[in-house]
């Protein structure tokens, strides 16, 4: 039940960091990480999740 | 006609202020003309005290005046299909070299360190990579913190338009005059062959629907702006086959919602820059391709001619990128404006510039009242100012002017390898230069050696540097009469 960040692909826009309903995504270190306890997948917010829906690299926030 | 030659290569280089007052005071104003505005004649008072500094707006004042970018908003809610956002945006900024993103803070440091540094800095600029009116919160710290500071700044915002309509309102309260929306198409049909996808309304639209949403937030931006007394310029990036006609159409629709002017850029598609259209082979314009199309486009909303596809984060004169100067590593942490170079800056240019468009209208005058139907391609090396002040070797483009019946009008520029290196001329350079001057006519320049001169002439290009440090236009105009059996105007200068 959580999102996770492949940080090797992300470009570092933060767009996901501001659209994520759950505030799960943080900039830690050198890349931004989903926290799983936080992570809701947006059930009951969204349709589709947030952070998978804004990022411009296809297959970069995906399932854990 | 005659005033003293201020240098303003001598204000703009980094030297100490008292060196600075005393070139400003050195070059006491002379000239019957001095105080005179300013003003090309198309445009009304009010928008002209808007435009007068920033170097995008106003070709005359891009002699002038520096434009800085601070790329502070790189989330982007749009997906074109020019843009490989691995590295940068490719509409705003070269391909390729990734910028140096910024928080609010850092980039208030940047822009008070430039400030200090580039007393021709008049304009501070959002663009890129990614769009601030989707990122706002970081382009409204930025905003507003480098206005308290540094008040008579002028800020600047580009932006896909998507996001738009949302903060229009605090882009007045702000008092930011100059919005650049990218617009590319009216035809959703279109905008689905450049737009792959957008982000709105909390989901994902592809296709059809994404271009008709795009489209219809674009046009209510531009009319919000409009309404506001918002200056804006539509940039659409000319791609060969799937825009490039449609654009005719496009400014047809943004002039008729009051944009005030219109660059069309030609597509950058580089395979190597990883873009949808670089890997699919999607060619961009041709030099002249472009101009033909601009050329068509005479008559709508005011076109743009000195576009110089610039960085997200270039720093400077168009035409010139001080980035590299001012990288945060090379910024103190600590920095404090100081407005004196600017100033001085400012009373210089206010007096050169009185002189300049008095001798340019002139110029413009006699080539328009000649009835002559001759057309003139001349390229002139400079480094501001409006005159011919840089050397043939140390120049990295020169400017394109044309000269007809219609006046006297920049119409473009050709980037080129600097010849001149450690005081030795590179011949494979020349031969470059050579090409890249395609249709030129005449070349004009401060100096240049007798070899490239030569060379030059015997591949058919003319070159002469009996003009340099006038006012480009004069020049123009002296050949121009010269080449057309007119009677030439006193030279001045």
């Amino acid at each position: 039940m959580a999102f996770r960040i492949i940080a090797s692909q992300c470009t570092q826009c933060g767009a996901c960091e501001f659209e994520c309903p759950s505030g799960a995504i943080k900039f830690k270190g050198e890349a931004y990480v989903i926290d799983p306890e936080k992570c809701t997948e947006c059930k009951g917010e969204f349709e589709l999740q947030q952070c998978a829906s804004v990022c411009p690299v296809p297959k970069t926030c995906i399932p854990a | 006609m005659s005033s003293p030659m201020i240098s303003l290569k001598s204000l703009t280089s980094t030297t100490t202020m008292n060196q600075l007052l005393a070139t400003a005071k050195s070059g006491a104003c002379a000239s019957s003309s001095c105080g005179s505005p300013a003003k090309p004649e198309d445009v009304d008072s009010a928008t002209w005290e808007k435009i007068k500094d920033h170097p995008c707006y106003s070709e005359e004042a891009h002699h002038y005046f520096a434009r800085m970018h601070v790329a502070v908003a790189p989330a982007c809610n749009i997906q074109c299909n020019y843009c490989n956002r691995k590295y940068d945006c490719a509409n705003e900024s070269r391909p390729g070299v990734v910028s140096e993103r910024l928080t609010p803070d850092q980039a208030l440091r940047k822009v008070i360190a430039v400030a200090n540094e580039v007393p021709q800095l008049s304009v501070l600029g959002i663009a890129g990579p990614g769009d601030g009116c989707y990122d706002w919160k970081k382009t409204k710290a930025t905003f507003e913190r480098v206005a308290s500071e540094i008040p008579d700044i002028k800020l600047c915002l580009s932006t896909n338009g998507l996001a738009l309509p949302d903060h229009v309102d605090e882009l007045a309260d702000m008092n930011v005059d100059h919005v650049t929306i990218t617009i590319n198409m009216v035809d959703p049909e279109i905008g689905a062959k450049i737009y792959p996808w957008i982000f709105h309304d909390h989901r994902r639209f592809t296709g059809l629907e994404a271009a008709k949403i795009l489209h219809e937030r674009q046009m209510l931006g531009l009319e919000m702006l409009t309404a506001r007394g918002i200056l804006t310029k539509i940039n659409s990036v000319m791609i060969p086959g799937v825009n490039d006609e449609h654009l005719v159409e496009v400014n047809k629709w943004v002039k008729e919602r009051g944009a005030f002017l219109h660059n069309v850029m030609p597509l950058i598609s580089d395979p190597v820059h990883g873009t949808y259209y670089g890997l699919t082979g999607q060619r961009g314009p041709r030099a002249v391709e472009l101009k033909t199309l601009q050329d068509r486009l005479d008559g709508g909303a005011r076109l743009m001619r000195h576009c110089r596809q610039c960085r997200a984060d270039a720093v400077g004169l168009l035409g010139e990128d001080r980035g590299q100067e001012f990288t945060l590593d090379r910024i103190p942490g600590e920095v404090r404006y100081d407005a004196s170079k600017r100033e001085t800056y400012r009373e210089v240019v206010a007096r050169e510039r009185g002189d300049h468009v008095t001798a340019k209208s002139e110029a413009i005058g006699m080539v328009k009242a000649a009835g002559s139907s001759g057309l003139l391609l001349v390229a002139v090396a400079t480094k501001g100012g409006g005159r011919i002040n840089e050397h043939f070797g140390h120049a990295k483009e020169f400017q394109v002017y044309e000269a007809s019946a219609i006046g006297i009008n920049l119409v473009g520029h050709r980037k080129v390898e600097q010849y001149c290196r450690g005081g030795w001329g590179e011949e494979s350079t020349l031969d470059d230069v050579i090409a890249a001057l395609e249709g030129i006519d005449i070349l004009l320049c401060a100096k240049i050696g007798d070899c490239p001169k030569d060379q030059l002439t015997e591949a058919g290009v003319r070159v002469t540097d009996d003009y340099g440090y006038d006012y480009i236009e004069t020049a123009v105009s002296a050949l121009y009469a010269a080449e057309f059996g007119l009677e030439p105007l006193a030279a001045t200068a």
